[in-house]
């Protein structure tokens, strides 16, 4: 395991609104390299917004949001994929037409170069590259635990599998910060405990995760650090045995005076 | 589409076949005929463009005459006596294409936001534009000549070897039919190289990733500006190609020959032939020719056999017949009428093609 020291992704007051619903009102959090930070909340809590915040799929209204030492307060989502940040998707969102493997492929255009003119005339360097991208997506189907025949069309994988498949995509893109939204939605408890195995694996290959979960065990098990929402507000931060013990984080999920 | 050795004679004698099918098709059918398979060509060449921006990038477009235009008019108004210009056919192509390719960029980018509908009316709107622009260039200056269009354009010749004329190579006569035959069928097998391989690339895969899912696919860094718009200057160029020849070949251009009908046609060709499969795509453009074509010579003289006069104008009775294709060919082929592999497995998931695509996907893993 790395020693978590610096600090990867840094969000400092940073407000969104939607018309008049503040999703996310002046949320600060800071994740260090290596670490599994978990993000928690009731429904409606604004995780996602704030996901989609720093995946670049929302620009934020105020405050102030860096990633690996850049501020990135109004980017695009591939300049971020660019500079290291992968996510899935809360409602599975693959290429479903295409194959499993062509999925990750397409994980591994933000770091590969090969253009039209290298298309076209198949140059010593546009075969090798492409062969390489084959070749790592290869390796990443075997490495998220996909076993199926590499041409199966994503869409008819089972549903874990295409949540491993998101994975793998996301992971082709060598990222530094791999953005899980509800990794384990849906899924019974073997196959939770596994993801659970491969999560704590890409961890141990030096990247950071930063998960949206409900699955309370699973938060427990895992994380190093959580912070949990309320409407759109951080209300706790910290290790998650002393968040679980947190009078607002009860509050927050079984109601009460807060 | 990889081909094994077994396949390579079956491409040899595919091959044959296209070099002396002109002749066949001359003492079968007639002169006539060879000159709609040119037609044929042409539009297969438009459909493959259109297919990059349809079939790959999954960006409907409406109004891809538009750039069969551009590189018809360009050829016209730099290849005839409108201005007294008489620029070689290697300058003449090319600039056609890259203005074609201009005209697709500056499609693309203000309708980068739209997707579906939206970017079918913007584009529809588009194509409807430059036919009218080209309908009404003849005043205060006159540049396109308006509805009467351009004629004696220049016909297409290379160094000194017209096209037009009759050559005679071998004891055999080369008409000028059978030469553009030629030239055209070049023309095509370089766009469905370069279809093919932009197919299975790593740009052919962001396309198809947009097409998919385009929040995705910009969320895995794939700047899905650049690549869209990519996609609509590549099929943009080779409508221009195509445009030149036409233009060339038919020696006339006027702004009739680019109406909605015919963008709709292209797009027919696509989506029955089978979007994003280059050789369904074929399919349907040589289809969507050669049977309006038969019709129109059929209809008439079928019922005039029939019934002893002309029911139904043959003209009409061919766009019901086309309707009724149609709707027939998406009843009970939704994919098309040779779609790509993978929409093949989306509607059978059948193991025998499993197993097939699998032996090319680990070729390529190797």
């Amino acid at each position: 395991m790395t020693q978590p020291s610096e600090t990867l992704l840094e969000l400092s007051g940073v407000c969104k609104h939607f018309g008049g619903l503040a999703a996310l009102s002046a949320v600060s959090l800071h994740i260090k390299r290596g670490e599994i930070y978990g993000l928690i909340g009731p429904n409606g809590a604004g995780k996602t917004t704030l996901f989609n915040v720093i995946t670049g799929l929302y620009q934020l209204d105020e405050g102030t949001f860096s990633f690996d030492a850049n501020s990135y307060a109004c980017c695009k989502p591939h300049l971020l994929a660019q500079a290291g940040i992968a996510r899935t998707f809360q409602n599975i969102r693959l290429f479903a037409n295409m194959t499993a493997l062509e999925n990750v492929m397409v994980g591994r255009h933000v770091r590969t170069h090969s253009g039209i003119w290298g298309a076209l005339t198949h140059n010593r360097a546009t075969c090798a590259e492409e062969r390489a991208i084959a070749g790592r997506a290869h390796e990443l189907l075997r490495y998220v635990g996909i076993h199926r025949p590499s041409n199966t069309l994503a869409k008819n994988l089972s549903y874990g599998e295409q949540r491993r498949l998101e994975i793998a995509r996301a992971l082709a893109t060598e990222p530094k910060l791999l953005a899980l939204d509800e990794p384990v939605a849906g899924m019974n408890a073997t196959e939770t405990e596994s993801l659970k195995a491969l999560l704590q694996s890409i961890r141990n290959d030096g990247v950071t995760v930063l998960l949206i979960e409900h699955d309370v065990k699973l938060i427990m098990g895992l994380c190093d650090r959580v912070a949990v929402l309320d409407y759109g507000k951080k209300i706790a931060e910290g290790k998650p045995e002393d968040v679980r013990r947190d009078p607002a984080v009860i509050a927050a999920y079984l109601g009460g005076e807060a | 589409m990889k081909f094994n050795h077994q396949s390579k004679p079956m491409l040899a004698a595919f091959a044959a076949a296209l070099l002396v099918l002109p002749f066949i098709i001359d003492s079968l059918l007639g002169h006539g005929w060879v000159r709609i398979a040119d037609f044929a060509l042409l539009y297969i060449m438009l459909a493959l463009g259109l297919n990059i921006v349809v079939g790959y990038a999954g960006l409907l477009d409406l109004g891809y005459i538009a750039f069969f235009a551009v590189g018809a008019y360009t050829y016209a108004l730099l290849g005839s006596p409108q201005f007294g210009l008489h620029w070689p056919i290697w300058a003449v192509l090319p600039l056609g294409a890259l203005l074609a390719c201009f005209f697709g960029v500056l499609l693309g980018a203000p309708t980068l936001r739209l997707r579906g509908d939206y970017l079918a009316i913007v584009t529809l709107g588009f194509g409807e534009i430059i036919r009218i622009f080209m309908n009404n260039l003849n005043a205060p200056v006159n540049i396109t000549n308006g509805p009467q269009g351009i004629s004696s354009i220049d016909p297409l010749s290379m160094g000194g070897f017209s096209f037009s004329k009759t050559h005679e190579l071998f004891g055999v006569d080369f008409t000028a039919v059978h030469l553009h035959y030629y030239l055209f069928l070049g023309f095509t097998l370089l766009v469905i190289f370069v279809s093919l391989r932009l197919q299975h690339s790593r740009i052919g895969r962001a396309w198809m990733a947009i097409r998919e899912d385009e929040v995705a696919a910009n969320a895995m860094g794939i700047n899905t500006r650049n690549i869209k718009l990519l996609a609509f200057a590549m099929g943009a160029t080779f409508g221009g190609i195509s445009g030149g020849l036409f233009a060339g070949f038919q020696g006339f251009v006027s702004p009739e020959s680019f109406s909605l009908m015919e963008s709709v046609m292209i797009l027919c060709m696509v989506v029955l032939g089978g979007m994003g499969n280059i050789a369904g795509v074929v399919l349907g453009g040589v289809l969507l020719v050669i049977l309006p074509e038969a019709f129109r010579h059929g209809a008439g003289p079928l019922q005039q056999a029939l019934f002893g006069k002309i029911v139904v104008d043959p003209e009409s009775l061919r766009m019901l017949m086309f309707g009724l294709a149609l709707i027939l060919v998406m009843l009970w082929r939704p994919a098309g009428l040779w779609p790509s592999t993978q929409r093949r497995r989306e509607l059978m998931p059948d193991e025998t093609v499993a197993q097939q695509e699998q032996d090319t996907v680990y070729d390529a893993a190797k």
